[in-house]
């Protein structure tokens, strides 16, 4: 019988094995970082984190909590792997992405060390996949250095609010500005587009405002195509925090609720702009 | 000019912004005291629309500027915005603290719809009705920006400062009460049937039939193989419509595309539809009346070489038609520009670069023409000039003629053989574009 098929023992060969009733929970969370091929993967008894990062100026991280796994093992203190993220979706969805109600894919995941492939068993309906996906040299990764005690402005709204704003964003305009401010106009993003400018307008009393902690005015500029991927999370999410520090790094953090209610984050640190001239504010 | 719209009528200013995008790139916007008119013309000027809404439309209206005797600003802005080639980048974005880190590549998607134009403000109409409850326009001439704010739920406020480029006032002439045939119809049941028409069927023609029926086909080029070819028809019961005042026998054949886009408005107002039209190639009017709106839709019609009642304008380049006793009546009925004040200042040199000046050529010479316009790209839904004059309106087909400082302008008129002199009065001298503007101005 060839080794590959033998169900994997959660013995002490694997350094990480990771089981989960409904493969989906998964595949959302990574598809809402996937906007490069390559990802980093770490874990931790505390789960998994999955990093993707772009044109050294954006990086996404999403977090699946050890709780959401059915069985959650990680042998060392961390464990960490660069993978192809396009072919991991690809095999986690290997029996279709629209599940049909009441079935779905249970996955068990068991990885053996430095070196060695991933390996995936799919089941569905009867039907087991095996999916062994080579694993790479982890990248170095970006040092964003944000902490919560250097954030200056920090702003909790609901999702559906911020959703329409990006969907509608001028594709034209090369940076997005986001305004943070303790006066009016509280939060503002604004576009300087070929036909025109445009600003959005959030009042701090608004009722998508779940919280608004702003201590001193800012204005930043994003480029609007590396902010472009995370409405990915967006539309998964149901609340999202905009935070800043004094530099002006933003960090965009998303809760994703699973359909089981379940809640995951996926988190976005962006660089800022350099040349905002006085004129252009 | 400054006016607030709220509740459902943002949605109504939606849909006929939406309606207008179906025949330009360009929305004109003109405030007058009876009301902020919409306008649009398509770039080969076969088809023209307007929208006017009167002040009691609006919660608030102010047409004019705090200066009495200035005349009234009017503007033309973008309806959709075409992509521009990717700009290259003023800066580089700071890049965080890790070891070697190179400025990396950056990629830039190309999306597809873009809101700052016009339509984009208005793209969605569900949105729109479920979110906008204000919505107010106002024209900032001194920062050269249109200003459309959306008041939002939740407190939300969408501002979008619109780029806009002053204009001459686009006006179709034409004369519903000249046309020999109307009918009146509600719009639903004009939409129920042409929807039973291709989606990609670029013409339909309209018959009076026996009895006051009103038959609907789809146009078949003459030069079409027979057995390749399927015919659909459907013919309306008299009934079906409010008024019918047809001449027995008459048909025009007219562009589906932006008739449908009429309809879909006159659905979703609940408003009845009447058409107006006169012989083949003299334009179709429709028209939308309501207490605070009133809408024509001027669409150029396939002028019919079998038919004896030829326009006077059908006949070859070369052949001057002579003038008749109903000229004054197809100057009024004809769509023309009426450059108001391109002519003013009297030159002898046209105003306008853009404007077409054409000398009287023999036929031969189109070929080369018609090769020039296939360059600058045909626009869907909207017939081929040759077709619809017959080599005679040139002008129709092309979007930017490119000018010509050796023709002489007095050459200008083919359209009725009339001859302009150079700061001669009258819409005579445009008579061969159906709306002209002033871009070259500019």
């Amino acid at each position: 019988m060839p080794l590959s098929t033998q169900p994997p023992a959660s013995g002490e060969q694997y350094v990480l094995v990771a089981s989960l009733d409904n493969a989906r929970h998964l595949s959302s969370i990574l598809r809402a970082v996937h906007f490069q091929d390559h990802a980093t993967c770490f874990a931790t008894v505390n789960g998994l984190r999955v990093t993707v990062e772009d044109a050294k100026c954006i990086q996404a991280n999403a977090f699946i909590q050890a709780e959401i796994f059915q069985e959650f093992a990680v042998q060392e203190e961390s464990v960490t792997f660069r993978i192809n993220l396009s072919v991991l979706l690809d095999c986690l969805t290997i029996f279709g992405t629209s599940s049909l109600p009441g079935t779905s894919t249970a996955l068990r995941m068991c990885y053996r060390g430095y070196g060695y492939p991933l390996m995936l068993f799919l089941e569905e309906g009867g039907v087991v996949t095996v999916c062994k996906i080579n694993t790479q040299e982890p990248d170095e990764l970006l040092d964003f250095d944000f902490c919560s005690t250097k954030v200056v402005n920090k702003i909790i709204l609901q999702s559906e609010g911020l959703r329409e704003a990006f969907a509608e964003l001028d594709m034209t305009s090369e940076v997005l500005q986001i305004t943070m401010s303790p006066d009016k106009p509280y939060f503002r993003l604004s576009t300087f587009g070929n036909a025109g400018s445009a600003h959005l307008d959030y009042p701090r009393d608004s009722d998508l405002m779940e919280a608004f902690h702003c201590n001193q005015t800012q204005t930043n500029r994003y480029k609007i195509s590396l902010l472009k991927p995370s409405t990915k999370a967006l539309a998964l999410s149901c609340k999202v925090s905009i935070r800043t520090d004094a530099q002006g790094f933003l960090s965009l953090q998303y809760m994703i609720r699973n359909e089981d209610g379940q809640i995951c984050f996926v988190e976005y640190y962006c660089c800022p702009d350099e040349d905002i001239t006085e004129a252009e504010l | 000019m400054k006016c607030v719209i709220t509740g459902s009528n943002v949605k109504v200013l939606g849909r006929a912004v939406h309606s207008l995008s179906r025949i330009g790139d360009e929305l004109y916007l003109e405030p007058t005291e009876s009301g902020l008119s919409l306008r649009a013309v398509n770039s080969s000027r076969s088809a023209f629309a307007a929208f006017l809404f009167a002040p009691l439309f609006f919660q608030l209206y102010e047409a004019g500027g705090r200066q009495p005797d200035r005349e009234l600003l009017r503007c033309k802005v973008l309806m959709k915005v075409q992509h521009p080639p990717p700009a290259p980048c003023p800066g580089t974005p700071k890049a965080p603290h890790c070891s070697g880190a190179v400025p990396g590549r950056v990629t830039v998607p190309v999306s597809v719809p873009c809101p700052q134009s016009f339509l984009g403000i208005f793209r969605s109409l569900p949105s729109l009705e479920k979110t906008v409850g204000k919505c107010l326009i106002l024209l900032k001439p001194r920062a050269s920006r249109l200003v459309v704010q959306l008041h939002c739920k939740y407190g939300v406020t969408k501002t979008h400062n619109l780029a806009f480029q002053e204009c001459e006032r686009l006006q179709a002439v034409f004369d519903t009460q000249s046309c020999a045939s109307s009918l009146c119809a509600p719009a639903r049941v004009l939409a129920e049937a042409v929807v039973h028409f291709p989606q990609t069927l670029a013409e339909v023609t309209l018959g009076a039939g026996p009895g006051g029926k009103i038959s609907l086909r789809n146009y078949v080029e003459d030069e079409a193989e027979p057995t390749k070819t399927m015919v659909t028809e459907l013919w309306l019961a008299k009934e079906e419509f409010q008024t019918v005042a047809v001449a027995p026998g008459s048909r025009i054949t007219f562009c589906l595309k932006e008739f449908r886009g009429l309809l879909t408005f006159a659905e979703a107002s609940n408003l009845p539809l009447t058409i107006h039209y006169d012989v083949p190639g003299r334009p179709v009017v429709f028209t939308l009346d309501d207490a605070v709106l009133e809408v024509h839709l001027v669409l150029a019609t396939l002028s019919d070489p079998e038919s004896g009642s030829q326009p006077p304008t059908a006949n070859g380049v070369s052949h001057l038609p002579a003038p008749s006793d109903d000229f004054a009546d197809d100057l009024e009925s004809y769509m023309i520009a009426m450059e108001t004040s391109a002519y003013e200042a009297g030159s002898g040199v046209p105003p306008s670069p853009t404007f077409p000046l054409h000398t009287p050529r023999p036929a031969e010479s189109d070929p080369e023409e018609e090769e020039e316009e296939e360059e600058e790209g045909a626009v869907p839904g909207t017939p081929p000039h040759k077709k619809v004059w017959d080599g005679h309106g040139r002008a129709w087909g092309r979007a930017q003629p490119p000018p010509d400082p050796h023709l002489s302008p007095q050459f200008r008129s083919l359209f009725f053989g009339s001859v302009l002199m150079p700061g001669g009065p009258g819409p005579a001298p445009t008579q061969e574009v159906l709306a002209e503007d002033s871009d070259g101005e500019y």
